[in-house]
């Protein structure tokens, strides 16, 4: 039976995130729709025109997805430590939003790199090493679906997250040495100008307001999760 | 520990065991890669260090889903738990009976297949030094990959794709020293891939322990 001391903090910040989630919501809706506006009024740069505008809603992306592995594995060290449900609900939740923004940067970068590199895709460090912090987190997202109990489940996929975030620094290094290796394929990436304020303004207010999104859609998807739970244990307890 | 590790070289190496079915698959895929990239010797040559890596991966996953799930289903997994022998050593066992299984005669057949890819003489000590070394770090962590999959029904679907993401390293320095060999340099990726096998080694049986731990509690 699940007890009410484990539900006792859930209860709480199902209180206070209903308070804060309208205030969140709002002010990102406002950062992003500025740093959007500011963004596309940005005069088009002089070596990569318009395209710099991806960047926009590219580099916040990319920033994103790796504070969500960040907090992913956070939450997990909680999760296994101290085994409050809450915080694997925060780990769970996470990794699917972790996802989407990977998959947004990778999308969003390819989209620039056609007009600028002439291909959607380079085996750049870069670029890979976001190929697979994105198969990390569906590995995760499997892992987590694939386990029915939820302890058990919890577990596992903190070990996993755990085991990830020790890894992700040296695949970081051995994707960054690999491309050495074959000479002469040197990064493809135009020196451009040290970025101008003009760009640097909504850069920074598209980064803000990527982050403040991934936390608005984080509490969603946190009370969901809870509430889901909470009707799933209703309906065990109900029968018969 | 010996007899565990007697016990499950014995499992892997008797008929019907998943030491000479690695083996088999691995000479597939090999035989495979000609077929779709040509018979072109000289690309092959070239490729021979990579693909040959790329294979031994792949073998050795496959008979890593039934790691740590045979003994489970069983329920001898249960009564080694119950024995004084810790699960950390259990996966360590595990982990070395696997290598000797799999590891060792993939790097023992390698240079055989190197000669179908008609690779320079100069990079075959690189290639089976990197595969030798190398080898058990694919082991150890998909030993973690086999433990948190141990009570999925379709666990051997899943392991893949939590395992080879986290082998990335080990298939970049491992054929990265076949390629340097290959083309007269040196470079320090069979240092590297010596470290990361070593760490892996040293750190996986504890996360194969804790994972086997939370699939036997309740």
């Amino acid at each position: 039976m699940v007890s009410i001391v484990e539900f006792a903090n859930p209860k709480r910040f199902l209180d206070v995130s209903g308070a804060v989630l309208p205030w969140l919501a709002g002010v990102t809706i406002a950062l992003l729709a500025v740093g959007l506006f500011l963004g596309f009024a940005a005069p088009p740069d002089y070596q990569q025109g318009d395209t710099v505008k991806i960047m926009f809603i590219h580099v916040p992306a990319a920033w994103t997805a790796m504070m969500a592995y960040g907090l992913l594995a956070l939450a997990s060290i909680f999760a296994l430590v101290s085994r409050h449900p809450l915080a694997d609900v925060a780990a769970r939740t996470a990794a699917p939003l972790g996802a989407l923004f990977t998959a947004l940067a990778l999308i969003t970068g390819s989209l620039w790199g056609r007009p600028m590199w002439g291909t959607y895709w380079v085996w750049d460090a870069r670029l890979t090493s976001f190929l697979i912090l994105l198969f990390l987190y569906l590995g995760y997202i499997a892992l987590r679906n694939a386990i029915e109990d939820e302890a058990r489940s919890a577990r596992a996929g903190a070990i996993l997250a755990l085991v990830g975030v020790v890894n992700l620094p040296i695949i970081e290094f051995s994707v960054e040495w690999w491309p050495t290796l074959h000479q002469g394929e040197s990064i493809i990436r135009a020196g451009g100008p040290l970025i101008a304020g003009v760009f640097l303004w909504p850069l920074g207010l598209m980064g803000l307001g990527y982050t403040l999104l991934f936390f608005t859609l984080w509490m969603v998807r946190m009370r969901t999760e809870i509430l889901e739970r909470r009707a799933r244990t209703l309906m065990m307890q109900g029968a018969p | 520990m010996t007899a565990l590790l007697l016990r499950d070289i014995r499992l892997a190496t008797r008929a019907g065991g998943s030491a000479v079915l690695a083996l088999a698959f691995f000479a597939m895929v090999a035989t495979l890669v000609p077929f779709g990239v040509g018979p072109d010797l000289k690309l092959l040559a070239q490729i021979a260090g990579g693909m040959l890596w790329v294979a031994a991966i792949l073998a050795a996953l496959i008979s890593l889903d039934r790691l740590f799930q045979a003994d489970f289903e069983d329920g001898s997994l249960d009564v080694i738990a119950l024995s004084p022998l810790s699960l950390e050593a259990t996966a360590a066992a595990k982990i070395a009976a696997h290598w000797l299984t799999t590891g060792l005669p993939l790097t023992i057949l390698s240079p055989l297949l190197a000669l179908l890819y008609d690779m320079p003489e100069r990079a075959y000590p690189a290639l089976v030094i990197s595969l030798l070394i190398g080898t058990p770090a694919v082991s150890a962590i998909g030993a973690i990959g086999a433990a948190l999959t141990l009570a999925v029904r379709r666990g051997g679907l899943i392991l893949p794709l939590i395992v080879l993401p986290l082998l990335v390293p080990v298939v970049i320095f491992g054929a990265g020293a076949v390629l340097a060999a290959l083309n007269g340099l040196s470079n320090g990726a069979l240092w590297f891939l010596a470290a990361f096998s070593i760490a892996a080694v040293l750190l996986s049986p504890f996360a194969a322990a804790a994972a086997v731990r939370l699939n036997l509690a309740g």
